[in-house]
This record gives structure tokens, C-alpha cells and sequence, in this order.
């Protein structure tokens, strides 16, 4: 045997490579990093409403998602809605799970840790007496939200906890919900 | 040697008469390379007119050292405080009879024929070579959201910063968790008034490790030492904030627990103003977990150098410390005039190159250098930025083997300029 047995790369099924090689490319052309994500959405009754995600803009060109993503919102049958999609506040829970464990599987990716299994449960705290105008005092949004993890992978639990934060730290989601975001609303008359 | 320039003609203008200037006309002294080091005030001017009162190093006596001369007085434990640093670099430039033009503002660098010509406010230098060493922490940075706070709050950066007493009574934000914020969180704690603390991304260390120093660990590891070359990320390793430290008699851990037990208040990092609310990031169980978690992998790799090169015996036994506390809901807000009266800004510092008039800077504004080489100036070098070729570089005891390299390259491109029709005068 002259050749040792090949270190066993980790496969997350995260291309890094071509991730880092964007990163690089991205460096030397920030303007095209510069990315519009989009959404359309239409009120269909009551509190439902179909929003569709297909086109956004990015690399200094209109993009196209492989097919058009079609998301219904609504409320429960507690609040006398019809209950024909997720809350809109649940999405917002589905947006900063799902920008987590694409960081985390990025980052084991990057640092050679194998994923066999990443389980995130998330629950936010709201008291409704903000969005139902009862208290001032009491925001409408979320009081607090709590992530946790459930990881099975080849290292050790502080291994794991740093990728947990890594990802945190490089997460849009995470820094969209922990810190202000301008927003502007227009409207016109059709 | 006259040209048509006009001014005096010298091999080396070294800019700045701080520990880099001073260690760097040292090791041009020793080669027999004319120049001179041109000081804006006296030596060590920052250390005596821009840093706060009770500042110390953070590095003990022990280390304090620069070329051909260190520490010798009866405290090597203890830190020097800021006075005392102005004082070792006054005595360092006596011993070496440093060509120091004190009192003596930099008002431009070009290029010109043969090299470059420095303008001063006492007249004009033309040289074949300029060593930068103005200094990594010459300018305040303040984040853009400081314009947006009312104008009754007084502002402070921690270069204006003295003391306590000279903030307004009533709450004070500190902003920056670093080695100059946690310090200024606390001495500002300590004068009776409330503190909010605003804490981003962090470098916690404790004082002392297993019972030394953690200085010593970081030297005898090997980490100081540590060259840039070998980092997978200089633009981060060059970014990162100074610890969590303070030098201090009683050498205690200043992190945000022991702040916390003072009753300082820690929020997540300042993120924005609205009218009179300060809003906080909520971002904090993060930041403090990472740096948790990176201060444990940093104790870790000690413990694995003591162990692997025989060095139990002179040390403790290994020690790990308490997570650091974070409240269940910490707070993201708070309110300016009614809570808070004054903001301290411990968000950094910048150099300041504002005289240098070359095509060096990248469009963000920053110098761009190879290790210290200025690109696009040959002969145009700077010294004492953080982590420049080793970790070590922006402390004082860094300087000796930066400017050993630098000052041997130096020579180098004088030797080409010597050779070259044309650049035998400088013009």
C-alpha cells in the first residue's frame, strides 16, 4: 500500500466549492451581489390570501426559481378564519428554520463535519393583546423566539454548537428578525 | 544635495515617534540608514493627550519591550499605566538619541523624483523611502447612527473619554464590548450612574490562566508569534477586537459577568435610533456563545501545548469558567433623555492617512499593504497594524521583529535606488 486511505469527506450535499468560489467572484464585483428577492400575493377571502414566489434578481440579471412556488396564508378556526394555510407569523418561523439548517449544513459542509440527521423546533411567544389593540404597551410581534436543535453528526458537541453559531451569525433570516429593517408600503388605486 | 524640490534630503522619513517610529530609528541606526522621525507632539504624544485616565496596558511590565530595551523596574506583574508608556518611549528615545523633529505635523507625502517628498508644518524632507507609523488607533471609529441621536445626549468616543465624572449624572450607553468598552462600562458603573452596555461580536479571555498570565499563554503557545500567512482568514484575524482585558492591580477577569455582577446591563449591539429610542440587536445569546465557545477552544489548545511540551509542571491545573450569563429576555430598547444621558463610543479605531497623497488606498478607503509594503509605492512602508505580519504586531513587544524584516527590506530598496542612473540625488 503506497497511498494512505483518502481523509473521508463529508458530504451534506452543500456544494462549498462553488459557494466559495462565488464568494470570491462577488468580492471583486460587489455590484453583483447586490440580490431583490420577491413575492406577489392575492387576497382571495377573509384572511386568506396565495402568494407566489418565482422570479428575483441577482449576478446582475432576473433570475428564475426552477418553477413558480405557490404559499396560501391564513388564520385558524379560533379566530373564526377558514384555516386554509399557515399563519403568517408561521412563516416567518419557516423562513428563519430553514435559513438556519441550510447554514448549518453549509458550515459542516465547509468545516468537514458529516450530518446525519438536523431537527429544529422553533417556537415564538406573542401576546395578543398587542395585534388585538387591548394593551399599547404590548407589541404585536413575537416576545421572544426559541430555537432549538436536535443534531446527530461525526463531532463532538462543541464542534456542533460552534456550527450552530457560525450559522447564526450568517444567517439573513436571523439578522432580518433580531435587528430593524426599513419598510416601506405604497399603494395605488387599480 | 540640492534639487529643485527644495526642503532636506534624508534616506528615510519615519512618520510617527511612538514604540513603532522609535524601534524602527533604532534598526535604521544600527544599518547606518539616514533619517528621521518626525512627531506631531512630543514622544508618545497618543499615550499622554488621547487616552483615557485610568487606562493601563494590557500586556504585563514583564513584556514591555523594544529593541535594545525592556522593562526593568519592580513590578514585571503589573501593567503600565498610560503615562508610564509615554514616560519607557521617552527614556527609549533618549538612550537611542533618536533624530526625533518633535512638534512637527505631517501635512503631506507624494511622490517625487527619486522617492518622495514629506511636507511638515516645519518645513519640507525629501526621501527615497517613508515608514508609516502613525499608529493603528489614530481615529475614532463612530458608527453612521451616532448623527442620528438627539443633540442632548452627549457623545464621547473613547479617545475624548478621561473620566466619569465628566459625563452628565444619569444612564450611559457604552457601546462596544471590546477591551475599551467593558473597562469604560465599568469605571463608569463604578461612579454611581447606570450603564447599558451594548455587545456585539466579542474576544472573551480571563486575566490569568492555570495561574499565569493568559499573555504568557499566548506568547509561549506561540500565538503571538503566529505569521499572517498562515491564518485562513487575514481580513478577519486583522479585524478582531481586542479581549476582553483590563491591567490591574488585583489582575481579576473583566468580562461581561464580572460587569454584570457590578450591575452593568448587557443589551445586544446597537442596531438603530428611532427618535428617542435606542434599539438593540436581539443577537446577544449568539455573541456570547461564540465567544464562549472560542474562548474554550483557545483554552483547549493551551492545555494541549502545556501538555505536549512538558509545561504542567510550572502551571495550575486546567481550569474552565462559567458561561457567560445572558438575561431570558434581554432587553432590545431603550430610551434617550429619560434613561439615558450620554453615549461612549468603544467601537474602535481607525489609522488615519489622510496626508498620504498616493494611489494606495482601496475604494473602501483602506491602505493597501503586503505585510507591511505599501502596494503601488515602493519604498513606502507602515508598521504597528493589527496582526501586519504576526499576531503580535500592534503591541509594543511586537514591533522588534516586524520592523527587523522591514527595516532589512527598506535597505534592500535602498541599495536598488543607489544603483539606479537617476535616482543617485533626490530631487
Amino acid at each position: 500500500m503506497s497511498n494512505p486511505a483518502p481523509t473521508p469527506r463529508a458530504d451534506n450535499g452543500v456544494n462549498v466549492d462553488a459557494l466559495l468560489t462565488a464568494r470570491a467572484a462577488l468580492t471583486d464585483a460587489p455590484e453583483g451581489a447586490r440580490f431583490r428577492w420577491r413575492a406577489t400575493s392575492q387576497w382571495l377571502n377573509g384572511t386568506h390570501s396565495r402568494s407566489t414566489v418565482d422570479g428575483f434578481y441577482g449576478l446582475g440579471a432576473e433570475q428564475r426559481h426552477r418553477s413558480s412556488f405557490e404559499y396560501d396564508c391564513d388564520h385558524p378556526e379560533i379566530f373564526a378564519a377558514t384555516d386554509r394555510g399557515a399563519t403568517p407569523v408561521e412563516f416567518v418561523l419557516v423562513g428563519l428554520a430553514g435559513c438556519l439548517s441550510a447554514g448549518i449544513a453549509s458550515v459542516a459542509q465547509y468545516r468537514n463535519i458529516q450530518l446525519r440527521s438536523v431537527r429544529a423546533t422553533v417556537e415564538a411567544g406573542m401576546d395578543l393583546q398587542g395585534v388585538l389593540g387591548i394593551d399599547e404597551r404590548v407589541r404585536n410581534g413575537f416576545d421572544g423566539i426559541r430555537v432549538h436543535y436536535e443534531i446527530d453528526a461525526d463531532a463532538t458537541p462543541e464542534q456542533i454548537a460552534a456550527v450552530v453559531a457560525q450559522s447564526q451569525k450568517r444567517s439573513a433570516v436571523f439578522d432580518i428578525v433580531t435587528n430593524p429593517t426599513d419598510v416601506t408600503v405604497t399603494v395605488h388605486k387599480a | 544635495m540640492s534639487g529643485t524640490g527644495g526642503g532636506r534630503a534624508v534616506d528615510v522619513v519615519v512618520i510617527g515617534g511612538g514604540h513603532c517610529g522609535l524601534a524602527t530609528s533604532h534598526t535604521l541606526a544600527q544599518q547606518g540608514i539616514a533619517h528621521v522621525v518626525i512627531e506631531r507632539g512630543e514622544v508618545g504624544n497618543a499615550w499622554r493627550t488621547e487616552r483615557w485616565d485610568s487606562l493601563r496596558l494590557l500586556t504585563p511590565n514583564w513584556m514591555c519591550r523594544l529593541p535594545g530595551r525592556a522593562y526593568d523596574g519592580p513590578d514585571p506583574d503589573g501593567y503600565l499605566r498610560a503615562p508610564e508608556v509615554a514616560d519607557f518611549l521617552a527614556a527609549y528615545a533618549a538612550g537611542l538619541q533618536a533624530p526625533v523633529q518633535t512638534h512637527t505635523r505631517v501635512q503631506r507625502v507624494s511622490a517625487a523624483e527619486g522617492g518622495y517628498r514629506v511636507q511638515t508644518d516645519r518645513g519640507d524632507w525629501r526621501c527615497r523611502a517613508v515608514v508609516l507609523a502613525s499608529g493603528a488607533c489614530s481615529r475614532p471609529v463612530v458608527p453612521t447612527l451616532a448623527a442620528a441621536f438627539p443633540p442632548d445626549v452627549v457623545q464621547r468616543t473613547a479617545r475624548d473619554y478621561r473620566r466619569a465624572d465628566d459625563l452628565p449624572p444619569g444612564g450611559v450607553l457604552v457601546v462596544g464590548a471590546s477591551a475599551t468598552g467593558l473597562q469604560l462600562a465599568q469605571e463608569i458603573r463604578r461612579s454611581g450612574r447606570r450603564v447599558l452596555l451594548a455587545t456585539g461580536e466579542h474576544v472573551r479571555m480571563p486575566r490569568l490562566y492555570r495561574g499565569r498570565d493568559v499573555q504568557w499563554w499566548l506568547l509561549a503557545s506561540g500565538l503571538l508569534d503566529q505569521r499572517i500567512e498562515t491564518v485562513d482568514d487575514p481580513a478577519r484575524a486583522r479585524r478582531l477586537p481586542s479581549p476582553q482585558l483590563v491591567g490591574s492591580a488585583l489582575r481579576e477577569t473583566l468580562d461581561l459577568n464580572a460587569v454584570q455582577r457590578e450591575g452593568v446591563e448587557v443589551c445586544g449591539r446597537l442596531v438603530g435610533v428611532r427618535g428617542r429610542r435606542v434599539l438593540f440587536s436581539g443577537s446577544l445569546h449568539n455573541v456570547c456563545t461564540l465567544a464562549d465557545l472560542k474562548m474554550d477552544r483557545l483554552l483547549d489548545a493551551f492545555d494541549t501545548w502545556a501538555a505536549a511540551h512538558g509545561r504542567e509542571a510550572g502551571v495550575e491545573p486546567p481550569q474552565r469558567f462559567e458561561p457567560t450569563r445572558v438575561a431570558a429576555s434581554p432587553r432590545l430598547h431603550a430610551e434617550l433623555g429619560t434613561e439615558l444621558h450620554a453615549v461612549v463610543w468603544a467601537t474602535g479605531y481607525q489609522p488615519d492617512f489622510g496626508w498620504l497623497d498616493l494611489p494606495v488606498f482601496d475604494r473602501r478607503g483602506a491602505l493597501r499593504h503586503d505585510r507591511g509594503a505599501v502596494i503601488g509605492a515602493p519604498g513606502v512602508v507602515v508598521l504597528g497594524l493589527p496582526f501586519l505580519r504576526r499576531r503580535k504586531s500592534s503591541f509594543i513587544h511586537g514591533a522588534e521583529d516586524d520592523v527587523r524584516e522591514i527595516v532589512a527590506d527598506l535597505a534592500g530598496h535602498l541599495d536598488r535606488c543607489a544603483r539606479r542612473p537617476g535616482c543617485a540625488t533626490l530631487a
